[in-house]
């Protein structure tokens, strides 16, 4: 009796962890109270409706396949190592993960960035000079035209015009950045959970020529115009995005640590440059008071430079003013 | 295991493989191959074949043209009780860095063939196909291809090539992760996207896996 006892208890031990399905969790942010949610369709259901014109379909898939594959121009619209997949997660749907069809349904729109009113293409074409630091395509263009069909059709049955949306862009942690913040503890955070992808100089990883996981500095990067070197805004697509596949699973401090650390680092030239970094902060400080652009880091003044990666240009025709008057 | 203890054994494998500093010897490595270790450690090619080939109904990986240190680490990983096989252990628990390393450069250098992927359905093959290339998105299953690389032939060393990888392996070691008997995944990368997935995608996403062409 006593022996079979302790077979059971022993098999039951062996068992146990058997029985236990391990896992990581998911740990997004919840939407708040009266947000609004859109999940956008899925290709399959591209794939699959007869009612999206033949050729609609074609323009469509066209304009995902650049922004899944925007490597495919590089030297013509883009000039670092990043697809538009890199920033924008989930096929530019993922709510948390910088979603794009917002753009569709809340613009034109007055945008602080360039102080004027800002079409779709021009939203688009601001990917392109900054994250991408490339060269637009041109308006009207066939591949605009694509990628604008893409987005929309992300958007589908999107409410336009709302403004409160849950999961969109990446501002889940706030603008304020933690007092004591800490560049040490962001570069061991880094090396423990980010350098296996990104590789410990941030140069990402490439397997036989192709772009794996994206530069997060140096020239293959995004330039210092881009949204994500903003401190606050790498924070969070930290925080709801990396490692990719653990949402949520570094701590909001270990985020804002990481964000300090790597946008501490150099980057291609701001298109906007006047040849000052302090005055290009100052003439674009709504933007740049949340970058270190201009602003002295280890014994130096971030952005004080002419390198504008392998861009033979430092800005794109088609960034200019815009004005009604 | 604490996490601490998971950690120090890690970092100690960690220095465990860079102590190995000469390279793996891949002529050394076929003799292990096909003699075993002499120290109760069986010869490779009774499961793994001597080509590297694998067995589909042993669970025995095709380990041909995989990436070495890949394979170094894993044999590692058996050692320390990271990676878990009542087969695989007593034939590799008495291997010597060294001769660990051998076996893996034999291995990483013979020619990858494709693996005889088991019959499959229709359906099967969609869902497994995009799992692997578009993962599932409301559900945080990332795409293989993202880290496993274009056509899933793998990324470094970190990252194994799937392609033409035996489906039966494949099934199995999702289910070692679900169950916790593998955890050498670095970050629990791994172990996030296994533990999402049901069977019939489990089995579909081996299916189509195991039919891909391992070489461009």
């Amino acid at each position: 009796m006593r022996a079979s006892r302790l077979l059971v208890l022993m098999l039951l031990s062996a068992c146990w962890p058997a029985l236990a399905q391990q896992g990581v969790p998911v740990k997004l942010p919840p939407y708040e109270p009266g947000q609004y949610v859109h999940v956008a369709p899925e290709l399959d259901a591209l794939m699959s409706d007869a009612s999206i014109n033949a050729e609609l379909k074609k323009v469509i898939l066209r304009g995902r396949d650049i922004f899944m594959n925007t490597q495919q121009f590089r030297g013509k619209y883009v000039f670092n190592g990043m697809d538009c997949k890199s920033c924008h997660l989930g096929e530019g749907a993922l709510n948390w993960g910088g979603p794009v069809w917002p753009a569709v349904t809340t613009l034109p729109d007055f945008r602080g960035k360039n102080q004027h009113v800002n079409s779709l293409e021009e939203r688009i074409a601001g990917c392109f000079a900054f994250s991408m630091n490339g060269k637009p395509p041109e308006y009207g263009s066939d591949d605009m035209l694509a990628l604008v069909a893409y987005h929309q059709w992300l958007a589908t049955g999107a409410k336009v015009y709302e403004r409160n949306i849950g999961g969109r862009g990446f501002s889940s942690l706030g603008s304020k950045m933690p007092e004591g913040t800490s560049y040490q503890r962001g570069e061991q955070t880094f090396r423990e959970h980010c350098a296996l992808c990104h590789g410990v100089d941030g140069a990402g990883r490439q397997q036989d020529g192709k772009i794996i996981f994206p530069a997060l500095w140096g020239d293959d990067s995004f330039n210092w115009g881009a949204g994500l070197a903003r401190v606050e805004t790498a924070a969070a697509f930290i925080h709801d995005n990396m490692p990719l596949g653990k949402p949520g699973s570094l701590t909001v401090q270990q985020a804002w640590d990481l964000a300090l650390f790597v946008n501490s680092h150099e980057r291609p030239q701001d298109p906007r440059y006047t040849g000052d970094a302090k005055a290009t902060r100052k003439l674009y400080q709504n933007f740049h008071n949340g970058t270190l652009y201009g602003t002295e880091v280890n014994g130096h003044v971030l952005g004080q430079h002419d390198n504008t990666g392998s861009k033979p240009f430092l800005k794109p025709d088609v960034l200019r003013d815009r004005s009604f008057e | 295991m604490t996490r601490l203890q998971r950690s120090i054994l890690f970092a100690g494998s960690l220095l465990l493989a860079m102590s190995v500093r000469a390279q793996g010897d891949a002529l050394r490595g076929a003799t292990l191959v096909q003699q075993g270790d002499g120290n109760g450690g069986a010869a490779c090619l009774s499961c793994h074949g001597s080509d590297g080939a694998g067995n589909d109904s042993l669970m025995a990986p095709r380990l041909a043209g995989l990436d070495a240190t890949y394979l170094r680490s894993q044999l590692l990983a058996y050692q320390q009780g990271r990676r878990q096989g009542a087969l695989m252990l007593p034939n590799v628990q008495k291997l010597t860095p060294q001769q660990i390393a051998d076996v893996a450069a034999y291995y990483a250098g013979q020619h990858a063939r494709a693996a005889k992927a088991p019959a499959a359905t229709r359906e099967q093959l969609t869902l497994g196909e995009r799992l692997a290339t578009r993962g599932d998105r409301e559900r945080y299953i990332v795409a293989c291809s993202t880290c496993h690389g274009p056509g899933n032939r793998g990324v470094g060393s970190d990252f194994p090539a799937l392609a033409g990888q035996h489906a039966a392996y494949l099934q199995q070691q999702i289910h070692e992760w679900q169950n916790g008997n593998r955890h050498n995944d670095p970050d629990q990368l791994m172990l996030a996207i296994a533990g999402r997935l049901n069977e019939a995608e489990i089995q579909a996403v081996a299916l189509y896996l195991a039919g891909l062409p391992p070489k461009e």
